[in-house]
Order: C-alpha cells, then structure tokens, then sequence
C-alpha cells in the first residue's frame, strides 16, 4: 500500500451563522466569524489516496487524472466564491474548516476508481487544519 | 461525522539538558552542547490535535476560542519565555522535547475538556519535531 498526496489552493469566502440562533447568540459563539458580510482565507487543500503500486505504470494513480478531478469537483466549485452562497453544501450547513472537509471528501470519494480516498486536509490558515478520513 | 482539528502555536523558552543521574563526563558524552551549563533556548512551535463528532448546530467539533484559551492558560503563559529548567514540572526530569511533549499533553488532558486531546506535535527546530498521543499509535 503506497499513500500519495497531492496538494491544491484555493480562497473564499464565508461566514458563520445559524438562522436557529438569535444575533446574541451567533455573536457569541461565533465572534467575528458572524459578520454577515463575509471574510476570506486561502485555503490549501491536500488530498491523499492509497492504493497498490499498479506493476505496469508503477502509479498508485494517475496524477494528472487526479489533478483534474479535484479541478473540476473542489477548485471549480469553491475557488473565488462565496462558500454559503454559492456552494450548495453550505446553504443548510455553516461553512465551517470542518464541514468544509467533509464536503470535500463527499465530493471527492464518488469520482476516484483507482485509488482510495485516504483523508483530506484543509488548512484555512498555516496555523489551523482539519482532517477527515471518511469515520462516521 | 469525526474530524482531527489540529491548531499551531508558538513560543520560546530556553533550557539546559543535563541529568542528575549521570556523571558530568556522561552527560557531556550524551548531550554534547545542550549540556552547556548556562543553558539555550528554541522557538517552539506545539501543534495541538483534538477530535470529535461536528456538532450540527455550530458546524464545529471544537470551538477554536475554548481551545486558544486553554493553550494559552495552560502552556503558552506558563511557559513562553521562560527558562524550562526552573519550572517545577522539570524539577525531576530533563527537559527534553520529548519529556516538554509528554507534560503538554498530560496538562491539557487534566484541564482540556472540550474536545477529546488526540495529540501533541513538537517541532523544536525546523528539523526536528516530537509527537506524544498518549502512549496511542500517532495518527499520519
């Protein structure tokens, strides 16, 4: 079992609110994420998949088909928007670091043949990442 | 749905490697210029893994505020500038980053309750970097 880990950038926007919290409650448990106007970070998403060294091309998998599905799934979708609008995940769900992992991988797990989606990592800042490696 | 959320933090303390239970030829063989009696000092960097369910209702496994709080309660303002030798937790043990790993964690198992602590990631320089998960296989 071989793991490889490719890497991507993006940035967007969010903010955090739940319409079932009145604005005290919103202000207080989520601080200056709450303004309704948004903020932005740039996101690095690194996606690792395992799998077996396929004894012919010596990949796990083929990196450029990769490339194109975290293009297509994650950057197309997310990059340059703003995540609560745009991004239909996030209509019901607050955009948060984590939820934004998990969103990923739901993306992400479907489209993959070859190799197995391993974890996905979403650093919002250098000093802030999440993991999900698919556990319920 | 379980996630790992991990967050980074700095500081910077000084420290002396030196073990009462060895002659000063001993430690001068085992720790070379980290037993130099006046001591010196790193920018830590600690990296922080708790995990947890996401709460549906604040998208969160771990309010990022709880966490800062404690770490800076905790670790950062017991030990940011600081020398690591004079602190009580050091009196009986070398403060080794893999010992400053062990104690981080042992801390903030005692006081963190918000999330469950996975892990504590020690990077004392940019080459070199200790984990500690609680006598548990790391995750990674």
């Amino acid at each position: 079992m071989v793991y490889l880990t490719r890497k991507a950038e993006f940035s967007a926007s969010h903010y955090y609110n739940n319409p079932e919290f009145t604005p005290e409650e919103n202000r207080r448990i989520f601080g200056k994420c709450n303004n309704p106007h948004g903020h932005g970070h740039n996101y690095t998403l690194e996606v690792t998949v395992k799998g077996n060294v396929d004894p012919r091309s010596g990949f796990v998998v083929d990196l450029k088909q990769l490339k194109e599905i975290l293009t297509r799934e994650v950057l197309d979708a997310m990059d340059h928007r703003f995540l609560n609008k745009e991004v239909p995940e996030f209509f019901s769900r607050i955009p948060t670091t984590e939820n934004l992992a998990i969103a990923i991988w739901q993306r992400l797990a479907p489209k993959l043949k070859a190799a197995q989606l391993h974890r996905v990592r979403v650093y919002e800042t250098p000093d802030l990442f999440v993991d999900f490696y698919g556990e319920a | 749905m379980k996630v790992y959320l991990t967050r980074r933090y700095r500081f910077s303390a000084s420290h002396r490697l030196h073990s009462d239970a060895m002659s000063d030829t001993e430690n001068a063989a085992t720790y070379g210029k980290c037993n130099n009696p006046h001591g010196h000092g790193h920018n830590y960097t600690v990296e922080i893994t708790v995990s947890g369910s996401v709460d549906e209702k604040t998208g969160m496994a771990c309010n990022l505020v709880d966490l800062d709080d404690a770490v800076h309660r905790q670790i950062l303002d017991r030990f940011d500038l600081q020398n690591l030798n004079k602190a009580a937790e050091f009196a009986a043990q070398v403060p080794t980053t893999e010992n400053l790993c062990r104690l981080i964690y042992d801390i903030l198992q005692r006081t963190f309750h918000h999330a469950h602590l996975e892990m504590v990631r020690i990077e004392e320089t940019m080459l070199n970097s200790f984990a500690y998960a609680g006598g548990e296989e790391a995750l990674r």
